[in-house]
């Protein structure tokens, strides 16, 4: 096998830290090759580096044995090489072939023909097995398939080496099925892949050899079928990480929560959530599962008061809480992390002190008669700080300058601090590492044992299977089954995910088409 | 120490260095009127600060923008943006004076309490009708308070020839067009406590503007109203998850912000013009307000010396017209001035805004450019 890309010795300075240290990486022709690492190891940078949007402070990159310098995305594309980014950058309301010949149009005399788009992408389709209706517009049609017209878009460049960051993110179990097939295909072809991501179990299915990222270096090179996912975490990690999750036997006691046919209008006026019951328990974690935009926002804002009820009741330990306002939810007993810890869960613009006490600033020991004390409030960060190992030089820089896993661990210990016997957590792990997904998981499950109600709002299956004790799985707003964890198996939930039969797959693609 | 002193800098770094460049451009700009500017800024601080009479003149000039550049802090806090404190200036202008009419026999110091109540509850209500709309109808302050200084402004006009006239209420025609502060209502000048101010109209007003900044100063930094307020202005969807309101806060820094422009008028009324006249056009202190709260970064102590700079500025004006030198330089300064702070902080949102969400959308831009 021939090394289509070798990177020799690449080594790129930001000022104050170095991304990449050194680095040697080679790829084969026609092999799925996956750089893992956590966030912030390196692994987008070495391919914006090979994709030519960073110039390397030090290092070669060989292309086909040949030494190339990559200055601009434009010379990577004239090398073959493709990039499908995380976040898609197509033209919502262009069509298909209209995105895919964008930047490099068919024209007769300066006018565009759009029926040789249209046969070009059609001949490129069919030659890798791409199936896409080259006349649908963007904004109807999956997420999966946008993810389709991506790949096809870099192949029509004539991508021989195609760079994908975390394809999976976004996509669901089926579709991630669907994707690892399109890349087998794609391979056979003669085409490479590199595959960025942090989620082992893809690693292990979808890749030929692994090389592992930390903290800017290589950790080291496998061949995937020769390893196993522990090993692969602690490498990325540095350290063992324990996966089977420590959740012991326990019985669930008195409803804390009750949610009894809830229904919720969305922000344009339509029904989100429909007729929604379900109970959380004392000790037990209630996982609400689903592809996102299915009522689940909805849903957790409801609950916490942040927007109104349209019809239903909600019930927290014996309370009526429906439609009451935050403050009321929150003194009633519910801690919230929110699902996007940007928009809600921090004031990035202030101190980790003042994001500590947020939702009980006003009662003592921090606040008394109005006036806030200082020393307290200092204190108690410093104790949560330092109890929930947030990574910063001190509580006074600001939210906004820690990484994502730190904010989350701000938010987690503020919630945590307050105790709540009912804790909704919305998708808690969002774009976290693997150390601190592994943090949080734990903090959850001890919340748990400590005899307190979860409900978990989470998109991650493992996630979900690996810490709920029962799962309800949300389609459109309905809750289409509640199931034991125990009973449950992913195929399972991935068809009830997608409107609970084999038929209501297509389904689930339309309803993912519009809210994409 | 050092860090604090850091921390500082990085705060005040902006406005120093407006500051800097607007006296530069003035400079400039005087040089090429064929001045020397050396000459030109000697008149203006010397005429401004060199002499007691000189400096109270500034002082008084400091005094109703103080309490405006307050009123637009304390708003600017909160995330809104209060253009109405000419508005609530005028309708507490009309309340003090109606006030210290009607309230002639009181004793002194009660009535003056009664004046500045009166002017602040007047200014504040003012404001509090925008920040209730805002809050429960969603409609833009900066609208509403634009369209409330208007309103202010006729009806302050009416309210002065017809119901409070001294004509009128003697049972004559309304033919007057101004009404006049009793003595007994009129702040005391410092020149009677302190013979040095000689000619200077400085009156113990400023004293109630320092004492407004610096509680303003403890409201916003050290209470949970505060709190609640500047958390609303900084994260309003992160201030409900936390259980604060946002439309009682709406409220009440509108409330606290007209209020403070309402304290400005009434201070106005009763230590400096002693009359309130009918007038085609708005005073133009809340708009100066404005200025002095974004140089002042929004912080109370910090339109202090930002109130002071332009109070310099307006005074020193003269005195740079005595030696020859237009005094629309000023006005080149100060508006030099604005552009900097304003300009930068376009450019540090978008900054921040590139760094926190766009990251990588700034790389994809930089690719589809191709």
């Amino acid at each position: 096998m021939s090394r289509v890309v070798e990177m020799k010795q690449i080594t790129k300075v930001f000022p104050g830290t170095v991304a990449n240290d050194h680095i040697d990486f080679d790829v084969e022709r026609g092999e799925i090759h996956v750089l893992l690492g956590e966030n912030g190891a390196g692994k987008t940078t070495l391919m914006n580096i090979l994709y030519g949007l960073y110039k390397p402070t030090s290092g070669d990159i060989y292309i086909d044995g040949v030494k190339e310098e990559i200055r601009s995305p434009n010379d990577a594309i004239a090398l073959g090489i493709g990039m499908v980014h995380q976040h898609f950058m197509l033209v919502e309301n262009f069509t298909v072939a209209e995105n895919i010949v964008l930047g490099n149009e068919p024209s007769t005399r300066g006018i565009l023909d759009m029926e040789a788009a249209r046969a070009a992408v059609r001949d490129v389709s069919d030659r890798f097995g791409l199936a896409v209706d080259p006349d649908a517009r963007i904004e109807d049609i999956s997420v999966g398939l946008a993810q389709r017209v991506e790949i096809l878009k870099a192949l029509y460049r004539g991508a021989e080496i195609l760079i994908m960051d975390e394809p999976t993110a976004v996509l669901t179990p089926q579709e991630i099925d669907d994707l690892g097939t399109i890349l087998k295909n794609l391979t056979r072809e003669g085409k490479s892949i590199i595959l960025i991501t942090h989620k082992l179990k893809e690693v292990l299915e979808m890749s030929d050899r692994t090389t592992i990222l930390r903290r800017g270096a290589v950790v080291g090179t496998v061949r995937t079928s020769d390893t196993t996912a522990d090993e692969l975490a602690e490498m990325m990690v540095g350290r063992q990480v324990s996966f089977s999750s420590d959740k012991q036997e326990k019985q669930a006691g008195n409803v804390i929560l009750h949610v009894d046919k809830l229904t919720v209008k969305d922000h344009r006026g339509i029904e989100a959530v429909r007729q929604v019951s379900f109970d959380v328990r004392e000790g037990e974690i209630l996982a609400i599962a689903g592809v996102d935009g299915n009522g689940q926002k909805e849903l957790v804002e409801a609950l916490t008061g942040l927007i109104a009820t349209e019809s239903g009741r909600v019930t927290l330990c014996g309370c009526d809480i429906t439609g009451k306002d935050p403050r009321t939810v929150i003194e009633a007993g519910t801690g919230h992390i929110p699902e996007d810890r940007h928009k809600r869960g921090l004031v990035l613009q202030s101190s980790l002190f003042e994001n500590l006490i947020l939702g009980y600033h006003y009662k003592p020991p921090f606040a008394k008669h109005g006036r806030m004390d200082p020393v307290k409030i200092v204190e108690h960060g410093n104790r949560l700080i330092e109890e929930f190992d947030v990574r910063t030089p001190s509580g006074s820089v600001t939210a906004g300058s820690l990484s994502g896993g730190n904010q989350q661990k701000v938010i987690v210990a503020r919630e945590f601090y307050k105790d709540p016997p009912l804790l909704i957590a919305s998708q808690p792990t969002r774009g976290l590492d693997v150390g601190a997904i592994e943090f949080v998981h734990k903090r959850l499950l001890e919340l748990r044992d400590s005899n307190k109600a979860v409900l978990l709002v989470s998109l991650e299956l493992d996630e979900v299977m690996k810490l709920a004790d029962r799962i309800a799985v949300i389609y459109q707003g309905r809750i289409v089954g509640i199931v034991d964890a125990a009973d449950a198996t992913e195929r399972m939930l991935g068809l009830m995910m997608a409107g609970g039969s084999p038929e209501g797959r297509t389904a689930a693609d339309r309803t993912e088409g519009e809210s994409a | 120490m050092k860090e604090k002193f850091t921390y500082v800098w990085s705060v005040i770094r902006l406005p120093v260095i407006a500051v800097v460049f607007g006296f530069l451009t003035g400079a400039v700009c005087i040089a090429v009127t064929g001045n020397n500017p050396v000459v030109a800024y000697i008149a203006l601080f010397r005429g401004s600060l060199a002499s007691i009479p000189g400096f109270g003149e500034t002082m008084y000039k400091i005094t109703p923008i103080l309490f405006t550049g307050l009123a637009a802090a304390i708003s600017f806090r909160c995330g809104l943006f209060n253009i109405g404190a000419e508005g609530q200036y005028v309708v507490a202008s009309v309340a003090a004076i109606a006030i210290s009419w009607f309230g002639q026999g009181l004793p002194r110091i009660f009535l003056l309490a009664l004046i500045l109540t009166a002017g602040f509850c007047a200014g504040g209500l003012w404001g509090g009708i925008a920040g209730f709309l805002k809050a429960k109808r969603g409609i833009n302050e900066v609208i509403s308070t634009i369209m409330l200084n208007w309103i202010a402004l006729y009806l302050a006009n009416y309210l002065v020839r017809i119901p409070l006239s001294p004509n009128v209420r003697a049972g004559l025609s309304p033919a007057g067009h101004s009404v006049v502060v009793p003595e007994v209502a009129k702040l005391t000048k410092l020149k009677a406590i302190v013979p040095a101010f000689g000619y200077s109209s400085a009156h113990t007003g400023i004293f109630i503007a320092l004492i407004s900044a610096v509680v303003m100063w403890y409201i916003l930094f050290k209470t949970t109203v505060g709190y609640e307020i500047r958390t609303v202005g900084l994260n309003a969807q992160a201030a409900e998850y936390g259980g604060i309101s946002k439309a009682k806060n709406t409220m009440l820094a509108m409330f606290l912000s007209g209020g403070l422009a309402g304290l400005g008028g009434a201070v106005q009324i009763i230590g400096l013009v002693y009359m309130v006249n009918q007038s085609p056009m708005l005073p133009g202190y809340g708009f100066t307000g404005l200025s002095v709260a974004l140089v002042g970064n929004s912080h109370p102590l910090g339109c202090i010396p930002s109130a002071l700079l332009f109070g310099i500025l307006e005074n020193g004006s003269r005195q740079m017209q005595l030696a020859g030198i237009p005094s629309e330089i000023t006005s080149i300064i100060s508006g030099v001035i604005l552009v900097f702070i304003a300009g930068s902080l376009v450019i540090k949102l978008a900054g921040d805004r590139i760094k926190a969400k766009w990251g990588k959308r700034a790389m994809r831009t930089e690719q589809e450019g191709l």
